[in-house]
Parts: C-alpha cells; structure tokens; sequence
C-alpha cells in the first residue's frame, strides 16, 4: 500500500467522474427509451422453488405474448423475465431491480405474499404494477393508485364457485343433503374459507354444511383430518386445497373407502393439475373445480391457443388454462395502456390503465370486459365448472363453453 | 505505526462509502447493502447470546417475529407508530428470553438440549401465531405503504435511503455496544464465564445472573430487529418469519465470519450475501439457472470454514488488515 | 366428540406410523448415543434414502419394500465410509461444531437434491398403494402396516446385533465408556463408523417404508431431523427402547392431538411434549444417568 492510495480512493475527481456518468447513463436511457417506443413490461414469476411448475405455467402465456400482441395491437413490447424463487424476499429484491433496470410496467406474481410485497415496491416507485394472478383480497384495499389486479379476489372466486354449484345440482336434477368443507389453511385457503362462510347461509342451499375442517398445506399425513370429515357423513366435500395437499387429500379418502357424491372445489388449484392426474390416475377422476378460465370462443383464445400449440407442442392448453391465460391478459392490458397512453411514463400508462375497457370479447380469459374499478380491481370475471373426465380437465359448463357432460353423482371407480 | 495508519484508512474508507452510498449506489445495490447490515445487525444481536452466554440459540427467529408481531400489530390496529412499538417489541422479546434463559439455565438444559429447546419455542410460536387471527393468521399481516418521495420518520416510511441509515446505525449501535460492554466489568465477568463457569462462579460472579443477563440482552436486540424487518418489508408471515431456515440463516453470517468476535457477525453477513448474490450472477451469466446452487455454495462455505477456520473468516483477515479480531 | 371406531383407526394409525418414527430415531440415537454426534443431518439421510426408493421404482420398476433391503446395505457402507474418512475428526469438537458441521452438510444434501430432483413432490406408485385392510368398522392402511412390519423387524434385527454379537456389545461399550473402551484396546474409529452405518441403514429402511406414504420434496429434511431429535430426547438417550417408545408415544399423540384438539395443531405436540420432557425429566422416559 503506497503513499498515494492512503489519501483516499474516493477522490473529488473520481465522485465527480461517477456522479457524471450516472447522469450521462439516465439521459441515454431516457433517449433511449422514446426513440425505440417499446413498452418494458417485468415480469415477475416464480420460475424456481416451490411455486416452480405454476410460475412456469404462467412464464408461457407471458413467452408467446409479443408476437401475438404485435399482431393484434400493432405494439412492441418486451418482456424482462424475474424468477422470484417462491420467495418474498427475492420478489421484492427482483421487483426493485427490474425497476432499476427500467420497467415500465410490472406483471406478477402469482402467489398472494409475493404480489403483495411487489405491489409495495411499484406503489413506492409510482410504477404500474399489473396482477395477473393473486387471490388475496388485501392486494387491491390497500388504497394503492398504482396496484391494478385482473383476477378475482378470493371472496369473489368463492361466490362464483358457491353460485356454480346450484347450476351443477340443477344440471345433475340431484343435490346433496349435507356438506363438509375442508381448507388449506395458508393464506389463500383462509380467504376462501372466510368468503365461503360469509355466503353460504346467504345463498339458501340445498345442503347443510356439518363441519369445517382446515388443515396444514404442508400436512404429509391427513389422516386424521379426513377420518374426521368421514364421520360427519356428508355427502358433499367442498374442497379448497393445493396440489401437494389435494394428492396427499385424495390418496387418503381412496384408503379410507369414502365417496361422497362429488368433491367439488369452489376455486382453488389442485384437482385440476397434471400432476393430480399423474399421482392419483384413475382416482382422479370426477373432481370438479369451479374455477376461472379462459373463453374458447373468442377469437383473441383462438389464436393464442394457436400461437400456444406452436410453440409448446408438447403441452396442453388445459392443464395451463388459468395461469398462462392470465398472465397473457395483464401482459394484454399493459400494452393497450401503452397504445392509448403513447408513451412509457408511469404516471402516464398508470392513468391509461385506469381507463383501459377492453371488451369481453377481446380478452383470453373468460368474463366480463376488463375495466378497474376505484380500487384497481376488476370485476366481472366468471368461473366454470372444470370436471376431470378423460384424465383431462374438462368444461362441463356454463352449457353453452361445455366440452362434455357433467358426471354428478361421481360413479364409482372400479 | 504502519498498522494503525492501514487500520485507521480502512475503517476510514469503509465509513465514507458507507454513509455515502445512497447517493453513489443504484438502489438495488442500496437494498442488498441493506439487507447485509440487516444480517450483521441480526447476526451480532445473537452472537451476544453465543458469546457471552456460550449457548448455540437456533430459534433465533423466534424474537424476530415477536418484536416484528408486537410492532406491526400496534401500527396496523392502533396506528402506534414503531418508535412507540418497539418498546412493547422490546419488552416481549426480553420476558421471552428471560423464560428460555432461567429454564435454560435454572434447571441446567445446555448443549444439544438448549439449542433444541430454542428450536421447539419458536416452532410453537410460529404454530400459535398461525391461528392468530387478529394478526392475519398464515394469511399474513400487511403493512400500508406510502410513496417513497416523504420522509415520514413519525412512521418510519420513506425513500430506500432513510431504511438504509436506520438499519446502518443499528449496526455500528451494535457494535458500539458490544464493544463497550467489553470493555466494562460486564465483559470481563462473561469472559471469566465463558472461559472457566466453575472458576468464575468460585470468584463470586453469580454465573447465572449474568447469562441470564447476556441472553435477555440477545433477545432484546434482535426484537429490535424484528421491527425494522416489518417496517421496511411491510408484511409478516408466521411460516416465514418464525420458521427454523431464518433461524439458521441468523446464524450463517456469525459463524463464517468468526463466533464470539466483535465483527465477526459483520463480515460475515457481507461475505454470505455477496456470495448468495454473485453466484446467482455467475450462473446467469454462464447461461445458467439453476436454484439452488447459491445454498449449496453456502453448505459447503459453512463446511470449509467449521472445517479449516472454526474461528471464521475474520481473524486471519483482520490479521491481513491489520487489526487484532476482538474476541467476546 | 369422536365415536370409538374414529378413535380406534386413529390410534391405529398412529400406532403403526409411530413404529417408523421410531426406527428412524433408533437410528439417531446410535449415532447421537454412542458417538455423540449431533447429527443434524440425519433428516437429510432420510430424504436421501426416500428418493432413492423413488429413482429404483422409476427406474426398475422396483416396489420400495425390496428397494429397502439393498439400501440398507448401500447406506449402511455409506454411512461408513463417512464416518471413518470424514467425521471421524470432529468427533471430539465442541458440540456447537458438530451442529454447525452437520448443519453445512444438510444444507449441501438438501439443495443437491432440489437441483437434481427439482422441488416437486416426487412419489411411487405401487398397486397397493391406496388398499386397505378391513376388520370391522376399522380400516387400515395397508401400506402403514407394511411400513410398520418392516420397521419392527428392522428394530428386532437391531436389538439381537446389539444384544448378542460381539460388535454389538463393543459399541455399548464405547457407549458407556469411550476412555475405558479405548484402554481395553477396542478399535474405537472402525466401531464408531459401524455405528454410524448402522445409523444411516436404519434411516434407508425408515425411508424407503416411508416413500409409499409421503411424497418425496427435497426440503423434508429439516423437519425429520427435528422429529428424530424429539423422540430420542423423549425416550431418552442411550435407550433402544426408549426411541422406540418414543416414536410410539409421538405418533400416537399427534394422532390423538389431532382427532381431539384440532388437526392444524398436530405439530404442537411433538414440540410441546419435548419442551416438557427437557424441563421435567431431561433423562428422558427410559434413560439412564446423564453423563
């Protein structure tokens, strides 16, 4: 160490000679950034740990997106992946640099922790932050101007998927007498039980719920759970699960010899996965879902089921039905903010957000038109019933998007 | 002469770049630095309990989420701002510690026991607070958060920069502290303890006391924190926050960096978090995306240095930078 | 309130997954009873072992319950190798080494097999899988009684090395008394590696029992660890019998906890009965004095 070093490396000159390349830098982003007219749109998934196979599910509505919205819209855009690793600190983290990096726009994350932290950071930075998918109602009350969810918060998924039920009993002319009703009890699995509780006595059904039994989505063992929602003797299992848990679930009610007449899932993921059908084969069958899910009969669902099969031959759109559609529509109305909005300013977009009304027939996803509301939630977006018939997951209804008959009772698997 | 000239331009330097890096660092760089004073923070606070107290706490966790709990909840529900907060942060966490200690202590749990006996609060805390609602249960409690261009110190909510100051005071507090308290009849006393418990109790120190003492202090300090973590992450999870992984990373930067030092817990967290950091970059680089690597290269950091360097990372380097490696 | 019958296929159950636990503690409490080594590791053994099961039914086609046999002896050899080449040296650091050594080597297990393996759940899918047996208004599972049968001869086999070879009573030897033991001239290293083979086979049977129950994810390590440690700190150390009951007394109790209290807080009791054990009876239900 010579004498010249011990002055200080952090000289006048060199602060000086930083400071002015930081300048220099912003200035040329900022050129940059008018010049080439591209919306950068973040997106936030969790590609790794836990979440890995759902973010990825999601991560291919976002990989087809620029080429079909260059086609539809007329708009450029690029995507700039983030893994959040199933983990809300790496959410935040990534979600701060993807800023750093000059987003325009976020889209994520999937899980309702991670959403909410990444929700926090775009609010903090004054960048539009746009959820593809995240259940949890908190994300949208928390007076956020520039937090903006297309995807039904939790109560609402439950009271499509409560109403839905009436419909199956109608469509089957059967109804169950009585009903338990099991629940994961993360945060999701909480929000849906809460609503589920709020709207059942409000919605006069046909059955009587005996019992509620949450457990741990983390449980290996439900013995004892299962056991107990055995002995109410209901003849109906109302499901809100996640996939681990609902194999875990299922396996266990195979050992146990018990066949309600139907386990229904008022909206929630598990039953309808691949994986499900993978681990639990013929056992699989007959769960249903109510869930949100795309519209197969506009034309945007076309050719992105199109652009989907092309680059993913190997992969069926319905086991990614909810995730890579979704994510396409947040993807969707950034670039239509960005159309009507003509510039990458986040006050800007955010405020073309606010006014963006794309029709329900323009949207991949199935429900009324995409519109944000005071609180930047959309309403509106409807829920079918999914049956896995086939080893597939199959709409059964609304009647006029079934791809084949509901089967309720479950008949009895050989 | 020379070693004091190198030792007083090193901690020189460190303390321009430090205060100045806001202005001179993007913010993701700001927000890694924040969260490796976070880890230094956290890693000392428990160092005090394995130093002065020579017991191995790997619930740590536990008086993070306490202190983050009592705090977030008084904002969320009463508006109680975090400086009022942390006291009731402070008090929880000290009884808390207070009952690990006397039980640790009183009825003579050491070892293997103790460490598990720290793991099995916090695993039950994590369980109970799970079912507490009125704190969001496993939905999690959420925090309100303001646009960053205010500083609103009454609420501790502000620009990345105002976090960044918090959490370096209470670093450099940290070590003030502990440095201090070497210095006193405190430091003294544990050292005797930690040396020889026997010959120590036999001079009059009333050994249990004073780890009592050193282990109430730990919890205390880490409950503080707690409330940092929840005001500057704004939500609050029992499986996160409470879970046995946060309790074992608490532990990564104090043990690599060097056990029972002074700045051991320090260089430790900045290596472990530029490490975590640098191989993700690496990888990415390289093409690669692989999770999961950066833990193994923690694993096998943590092997190497129990292995070759049980007293860390920092006393051969402070010996290089011409510093003697306080020991606690 | 439960009928009798719920209560009965409850305690079964529990009963029969206890059988499990207590191999894999028995396993454990070898290792951490007669070498003294805190293996933090031991829940990453078993992770090991499940997901070998999972690549030789992928793989082979082979039902978990044959895959046992020969894991065993891998683990076994495994398992003594590392003792004698690696272990072996910090057998006499201080505990909070050990710790942090097995620590280090749980974390490197555990994220090897999140990048091999992905973090999926991973699972067989044997014929009999979801088969019961039927005796009345009870049910069991028949996979659990397999687990459990396999788990008690294992135990047995156990209890006879122990009790009647010579090796076996060597290592209670070096149990009792390390100094003495090495004065009476017995190859202390080789019989700790033994041990730790030993350790490390029961792990493999407890684990490969276990893959045709519990799906597979490379994070299930930490809480097997945890659950190992409670119940031989609760049966009590140096205590075959003790792990065993043990096992027993938890797999029961979380059953019962939670058929009577609430099914979420099945964890609790595990913790909470360990918080009481350390504190009331530190020796544990079978064990001897505390050296």
């Amino acid at each position: 160490m010579n004498n010249d070093a011990s002055k200080g490396f952090i000289t006048r000159r060199t602060f000086g000679a930083a400071v002015g390349t930081l300048a220099l830098s912003a200035a040329a982003r900022a050129k940059a950034d008018t010049a080439k007219a591209k919306l950068k749109i973040g997106v936030l998934l969790p590609r790794s740990g836990l979440q890995a196979l759902i973010g990825q599910s999601c991560q291919k509505g976002a990989d087809i997106a620029p080429d079909l919205i260059r086609q539809r819209l007329g708009v450029e855009i690029e995507i700039m992946n983030a893994d959040t690793e199933s983990n809300v600190d790496t959410a935040r983290s990534r979600a701060e640099r993807l800023i750093g990096e000059g987003a325009h726009v976020l889209v994520g994350a999937f899980d309702s922790g991670h959403t909410a932290a990444v929700a926090q950071v775009a609010e903090q930075h004054g960048v539009p932050h746009i959820v593809n998918i995240a259940a949890a109602p908190q994300i949208t009350e928390q007076g956020y101007k520039f937090v903006f969810r297309n995807f039904p918060p939790a109560p609402e998924i439950g009271r499509n998927g409560l109403v839905l039920l009436k419909d199956i009993f109608a469509e089957a002319k059967v109804a169950p007498k009585s009903a338990v009703f099991m629940h994961v009890n993360d945060t999701f699995g909480q929000s849906m039980a809460k609503g589920v509780a709020a709207l059942l006595p409000t919605l006069s059904m046909p059955f009587k719920l005996l019992d509620t039994i949450a457990y741990d989505p983390a449980a290996k063992d439900l013995t004892v759970e299962v056991s107990k929602a055995k002995a109410t003797s209901a003849e109906l299992l109302l499901l809100v699960c996640r996939l681990n848990d609902a194999v875990v679930l299922r396996r266990e009610m195979v050992k146990q010899r018990w066949n309600p007449m139907g386990v229904v899932s008022p909206g929630s993921p598990g039953l309808y996965e691949e994986q499900f059908a993978k681990a639990l084969g013929k056992h699989a069958q007959y769960c249903i879902t109510n869930t949100v899910w795309f519209n197969p009969k506009n034309g945007i669902t076309q050719a992105f089921a199109a652009a989907f099969k092309k680059q993913f031959a190997k992969d069926d759109l319905s086991y990614h039905g909810i995730n890579a559609t979704y994510t396409f529509d947040a993807i969707l109305t950034a670039a239509d903010a960005f159309k009507r909005a003509r510039s990458t300013d986040p006050k800007a977009l955010a405020e073309a957000i606010r006014q963006t009304n794309i029709a329900a027939t323009d949207r991949v996803s199935f429900g009324g038109p995409i519109k944000f509301n005071a609180k930047g939630q959309v309403e509106g977006n409807r829920s079918v019933v999914l049956q896995n018939l086939g080893g597939k997951p199959t709409v059964v209804l609304p009647k006029d998007l079934a791809q084949a008959q509901l089967a309720f009772p479950a008949p009895k698997i050989g | 002469m020379m070693r004091d000239r190198r030792r007083a331009m090193v901690i020189g330097v460190t303390a321009v770049v430090l205060l100045a890096l806001p202005f001179i660092a993007s913010n993701y760089v700001l927000s890694v630095a924040t969260l490796v004073l976070y880890m230094a923070y956290v890693g000392q606070a428990w160092n005090v309990m394995m130093g002065f107290a020579g017991q191995l706490s790997l619930g740590h966790s536990l008086y993070v989420g306490l202190g983050a709990y009592a705090a977030a909840g008084l904002f969320a529900h009463y508006g109680v701002g975090p400086w009022a907060g942390v006291w009731l942060a402070i008090a929880v966490c000290a009884a808390a510690a207070a009952i690990i200690g006397f039980l640790a202590f009183r009825l003579r749990v050491s070892g293997v026991h103790l460490s598990l006996l720290t793991v099995a609060f916090a695993e039950l805390v994590r369980i109970a607070f799970d079912h507490i609602d009125a704190l969001g249960g496993p939905g999690g409690l959420f925090l309100r958060v303001a646009a960053r261009d205010r500083v609103d110190l009454r609420a501790f909510r502000g620009p990345p920069a105002m976090y960044y100051y918090a959490i370096l005071a209470l670093a450099s507090g940290a070590l003030a502290l502990c440095a201090w308290l070497l210095r006193r009849r405190a430091g003294y006393y544990w050292r005797a303890i930690r040396e020889d418990e026997v010959a120590a109790q036999a001079v009059g120190i009333d050994t249990f006391w004073w780890k009592m003492r050193a282990v109430v202090l730990s919890g205390a300090m880490t409950a503080v924190a707690g409330v940092f973590y929840a005001f500057y992450y704004n939500s609050l999870f029992p499986e996160q926050i409470f879970s046995f992984t946060r309790s074992i990373e608490i532990i990564l930067g104090p043990v690599i960096g060097g056990l029972g030092t002074l700045l051991g817990p320090v260089v430790g967290a900045a290596a472990l978090v530029l490490l975590g950091d640098g191989t993700t970059e690496v990888l990415a680089r390289a093409g690669f995306d692989i999770p999961g690597a950066k833990h193994v290269v923690y694993g096998v950091v943590l092997l190497l240095v129990t292995i070759f360097l049980p007293n860390g990372i920092w006393p051969p380097l402070a010996r290089r930078l011409g510093f003697e490696a306080k020991r606690l | 309130m439960p009928t009798a019958a719920q209560l009965a296929n409850v305690v079964i159950s529990g009963t029969l997954t206890g059988t499990v636990y207590g191999l894999m503690a028995l396993g454990l409490s070898a290792i951490f009873g007669v070498i003294r080594l805190v293996n933090f590791a031991h829940g990453e053994l078993m992770t090991l072992a499940m997901y070998a099961a999972v690549v030789a039914f992928q793989g082979l086609a082979l039902d978990p319950f044959l895959t046992m046999v020969v894991a065993a002896a891998l683990f076994a050899g495994l398992g003594y190798l590392l003792q004698r080449a690696f272990i072996n040296r910090f057998v006499h650091r201080p505990e909070h080494m050990q710790m942090l050594l097995m620590i280090g080597l749980s974390i490197i297990i555990a994220n090897l097999l999140l990048i091999g393996f992905g973090p999926d759940a991973r699972s067989v899918q044997t014929s009999y899988q979801l088969d019961s047996f039927e005796l009345g208004p009870i049910l069991v599972d028949k996979v659990r009684v397999y687990a459990a049968g396999a788990a008690v001869v294992a135990t047995a086999a156990l209890a006879a090395f122990f009790r009647f070879t010579l090796t076996g009573k060597a290592i209670r030897a070096c149990a009792d008394n390390p100094l003495g033991a090495r004065v009476a001239g017995l190859p202390v290293a080789h019989l700790y590696a033994v041990t730790f083979g030993i350790g490390a086979a029961s792990v493999a049977v407890a684990g490969c029992a276990t893959v045709s129950l519990i799906d597979v994810t490379p994070t299930l390590g930490p809480s097997y660890t945890l659950l190992a440690f409670v119940i031989v700190i609760v049966g009590g150390l140096g205590s075959m019998v003790g792990a065993l009951l043990g096992g027993l007394l938890i797999g029961i109790s979380e059953a019962l906890a939670g058929v009577l209290i609430a099914p979420s807080a099945k964890s609790m009791v595990s913790f909470g009965l360990l918080i009481v054990v350390l504190l009331a009876r530190p020796r544990g239900l079978m064990g001897g004095a505390q050296r």
